[in-house]
């Protein structure tokens, strides 16, 4: 008994020594008393350097916190408890939220640096005047693959991946939306399709590529494709973009058919506190030099305009990334589509990979 | 059993083997200069500079052990004095249902016990932060504890408590002195797990918390769509080699000031 | 004994609140949400089509898979229990058997990602050994492997316990009344290690009901649980009823469980 005391007794003492330096830690840094914004993002998604600039620019302490998925980001902002100053939603979400009522509309008076954004990424459906929301970063949906495991296939079109030759090659992106969006776009259908016979339609030509399926997976694909574990992915243009960072074999495309254009945005919750350092610090990530240094950092494309002159040549003028607007033109941006059908959409993606096995 | 020497040793170097076969590749590739995990390129120390570098990481480790310390000592705490109330119940189709009840966390996905500890966190209005995750991470950690801890009462012969209580014992010295020593080796094993529960829950922590507050694994998980660093992997390297130290350099002390570590040797 | 249950009453307060607070509310909370659809109105359609085919083959793959961790599990744990209990240091062997357990799970499967790969090391083995390359990932074999990898630390340490303190002149008793090693390993050390047996079984198998991440990381969703579906629903789909719905389930399925075991434990034990 009396060393199960002595035991706890340590514990507790070395819990609180521990708090301590924490607070120490935490405290170095003068806040509560100054003022802060608390900012939500997905991990790895933002340079920590600049997080430092910004607050010795602007004496705003800045609380970051991280999320892995819309809906999960959604679900703790719509419970409150936190005041998040920014969150950084996709698109899609960013209509529910609006539904929702979560969201603060952002003051364009106050954020000179807008202008730096390409106009092509300005006032889209999903957020008409950008009353709500301001791009972040943004990307396609496409085809990653290694040339070097396949013996000269390429990929123009969403058919590509039916080729008998790739069974049990193909890795498709655990997400209802993309994989039956596909299914769509292969048939000339809309990505936003609600009609249920077109639906119906995708799914019997999905199950048809069954046999090629390797795997359905989240974001480990991109190790897979590295190790050249995999083939041939259906996964979105910014981790394809890590892929190729770390094995230069891969390549990727945007069939033909046309695919999705996805957008993250920054937006100020309703719950927020710090409005106007909200607005600061949307303002910096706009700036020119701060945009191109956060794109080098996390390697997807900015849609900033002005950013893309601080830029790798290289980087910017690589059509994977940066595709011209031609080629943009096939592309659509999802459209909330309800609840209801979503549940649709991930009941008939259920039904798919039930059929996997 | 002296025939079978031999069967033994090898069997149980195939089972750590295999319980450190990961641990051992984490460790490995956080020297490699290549950033992933895959293609050793060529040893460097520098995602173990990182590790140093970063103060948030840091922060957000202390709390992480904090969490984990109090919410395992404190679950083991209220665990151990449940699987007293358990084993102590007459009626046999009660303790069969405080025990269902009991189970009901481990059973519930992450999500649902996430969610709706929000939901009560909010309601009550608990600030979201170190005492919401610690509240919720001793609430999950319950039930391990009083499981790990019942066999050893229900082994516990009566007449081991008749012969104390004969011999004059107060209820309060029979508690201490005869029961608790006896299931000091459930105890620990509900500590220790308990420790497991609270360093791997992502879901339940990502839900509960907020203001800042964060805890390695919400880290880790949010990380994953644009890749885990290496600096993570130094860290857990890191985070292994001074547990093992910690774990051999308490048990060596504990055994020359002669004090067994869980020696209850009756 | 009644005096005793009066004696320790007062001391179960913190875990009968915790019950109330922490079990009752938020199953109350998975009750009152499972009546409701995705537009808020009350409805027994979830009920109805948790009846359908889907969930009915999602319940089967989740009692297959759990059986399976489970008996892998005990198959692995009990040799080591037993083994551990005859080595110089025990305490610290088992502590050795936890740490691995306090490395971040998702960490961990992605070595067991890279481990289990084309190009990981188990296959250049395999290839070394003349067995030859073979596709690990994503098969039902490394799904069981990587869940009772996770759970096994939880079956050896209850079964270590039971078998730590059996009394080494019972099994010398049976030796000398010419009992074989068999005989006296059924007859003699496994009926007295059924507590420890069955807490084991117990943590394994009813969180293996609701495994997921790793359905999704190691089985490429080839192999789905009941799990996937209730993670699919709150974080996908957002719909809160159905998710409930399923967890609902999931808790019953628990019930009956701990019943029928419980029931054994009647003939099982002496008290």
């Amino acid at each position: 008994m009396k060393d199960i005391i002595r035991a706890a007794a340590i514990i507790s003492i070395v819990s609180i020594i521990l708090m301590l330096v924490n607070a120490k830690l935490n405290g170095s840094g003068n806040r509560s008393d100054t003022n802060s914004i608390t900012v939500f993002n997905w991990g790895e998604y933002l340079d920590p350097a600049l997080l430092k600039q910004f607050e010795q620019e602007t004496n705003i302490k800045v609380i970051y916190e991280t999320f892995d998925s819309n809906e999960a980001m959604m679900t703790k902002i719509e419970q409150g408890g936190t005041t998040y100053d920014i969150a950084v939603p996709s698109e899609y979400a960013i209509e529910k939220m609006k539904e929702a009522d979560q969201l603060l509309p952002i003051d364009h008076k106050k954020l000179p640096n807008l202008q730096n954004i390409d106009p092509y990424f300005l006032d889209l459906p999903f957020d008409p005047h950008n009353e709500y929301s301001i791009p972040y970063f943004w990307g396609t949906l496409g085809i990653a693959f290694n040339p070097e495991l396949l013996e000269g296939q390429t990929f123009e079109s969403w058919e590509d991946l039916w080729n008998p030759t790739l069974q049990q090659e193909v890795v498709l992106v655990d997400s209802a939306r993309e994989v039956i969006g596909m299914g769509l776009n292969t048939l000339g259908y809309s990505l936003n399709s609600t009609d249920k016979t077109e639906l119906q339609e995708a799914v019997d030509k999905l199950a048809t590529l069954s046999p090629n399926v390797k795997a359905i997976i989240g974001d480990e694909i991109t190790q897979l494709m590295v190790n050249g574990e995999a083939a041939v992915a259906l996964t979105w243009s910014g981790q394809a973009a890590d892929m190729m960072a770390d094995n230069e074999s891969i390549d990727y495309v945007v069939p033909q058919e046309g695919s999705n254009l996805w957008f993250d945005n920054m937006v100020i919750p309703k719950t927020a506190a710090n409005v106007d350092g909200a607005h600061a610090f949307i303002n910096f990530m706009l700036d020119a030099e701060v945009a191109a240094q956060n794109a080098d950092y996390v390697g997807y494309s900015t849609p900033n305009l002005a950013a893309l002159a601080f830029m790798d040549p290289a980087v910017t003028g690589d059509e994977r990334y940066y595709p011209d607007e031609e080629a943009r033109d096939h592309l659509e941006v999802y459209k909330d589509l309800g609840l209801t059908m979503l549940g649709h959409y991930n009941e008939l993606f259920l039904k798919f990979k039930m059929n996997l096995q | 059993m002296t025939k079978l020497r031999k069967l033994p040793k090898v069997y149980l170097t195939f089972v750590f083997i295999i319980l450190y076969a990961p641990i051992f590749y984490l460790i490995f590739y956080s020297f490699n200069s290549g950033g992933t995990m895959s293609h050793f390129e060529s040893m460097t120390f520098e995602h173990y500079a990182a590790v140093f570098e970063d103060k948030r990481l840091i922060i957000i480790l202390i709390n992480t052990i904090v969490i984990a310390l109090l919410s395992a000592l404190i679950a083991t705490t209220i665990g151990v004095l449940g699987a007293l109330t358990i084993a102590f119940m007459k009626n046999r189709s009660m303790r069969n249902a405080v025990l269902s009840l009991n189970n009901i966390l481990i059973v519930s996905p992450d999500v649902i016990i996430g969610a709706s500890f929000l939901i009560l966190f909010t309601i009550v209005g608990v600030k979201l932060g170190f005492a919401s995750v610690l509240i919720s991470h001793i609430a999950f950690s319950i039930p391990i504890v009083v499981i790990m801890v019942l066999p050893k009462l229900q082994e516990m012969s009566p007449s081991l408590i008749d012969a104390a209580v004969d011999l004059g014992a107060s209820k309060r010295d029979v508690l201490m002195r005869v029961v608790i020593p006896y299931i000091k080796p459930g105890i620990l094993a509900g500590f220790f797990l308990a420790l497991t529960y609270s360093l791997d829950d992502f879901a339940v922590t990502f839900f509960v918390t907020g203001n800042g507050f964060s805890t390695l694994s919400v880290e880790i998980y949010s990380m994953a769509r644009a890749g885990i660093t290496l600096t993570i992997n130094a860290l857990s390297g890191l985070i292994f080699l001074v547990t093992i130290v910690l774990v051999v350099g308490y048990y060596a002390i504990n055994r020359k000031s002669k004090t067994p570590f869980a020696g209850v040797r009756k | 004994m009644n005096n005793k249950k009066t004696s320790f009453s007062f001391s179960s307060v913190p875990y009968i609140l915790w019950i109330a607070l922490f079990v009752i509310v938020p199953i109350a909370l998975v009750v009152r949400y499972s009546f409701f659809d995705l537009s808020g109105h009350f409805t027994f359609n979830n009920y109805q089509s948790f009846f359908s085919s889907i969930y009915f083959k999602l319940t089967i793959n989740s009692f297959w898979y759990a059986f399976l961790i489970t008996f892998f599990s005990l198959v692995f744990a009990y040799p080591t229990a037993y083994f551990l209990t005859k080595t110089k240091h025990k305490q610290l062997w088992l502590l050795l058997i936890i740490i691995p357990s306090w490395i971040n799970l998702l960490l961990k499967t992605y070595a067991f990602i890279g481990l289990f790969g084309l190009y990981g090391p188990i296959n250049a083995f395999l290839k070394m050994i003349g067995i030859g390359e073979h596709q690990l990932l994503f098969t039902d074999f490394s799904f069981v492997f990587v869940a009772v990898y996770i759970f096994i630390p939880f079956m050896i340490l209850p079964i270590f316990n039971s078998l730590d303190k059996l009394n080494p002149a019972l099994i010398d008793a049976a030796r000398d009344l010419g009992a074989g090693a068999w005989t006296t390993f059924r007859r003699v050390i496994l009926p007295l290690t059924m507590n420890g047996v069955k807490s084991g079984i117990q943590v394994v198998f009813i969180p293996s009901l609701s495994l997921f991440m790793i359905t999704r990381l190691i089985a490429g969703n080839k192999v789905m649980t009941l799990g996937t579906a209730i993670e699919q629903q709150f974080l996908v789909t957002q719909n809160w009823g159905m998710g409930s719905t399923i967890a609902v389930f999931l808790i019953l399925f628990m019930f009956i469980i701990m019943w029928f075991t419980g029931q054994k434990e009647k003939g099982g034990t002496k008290r």
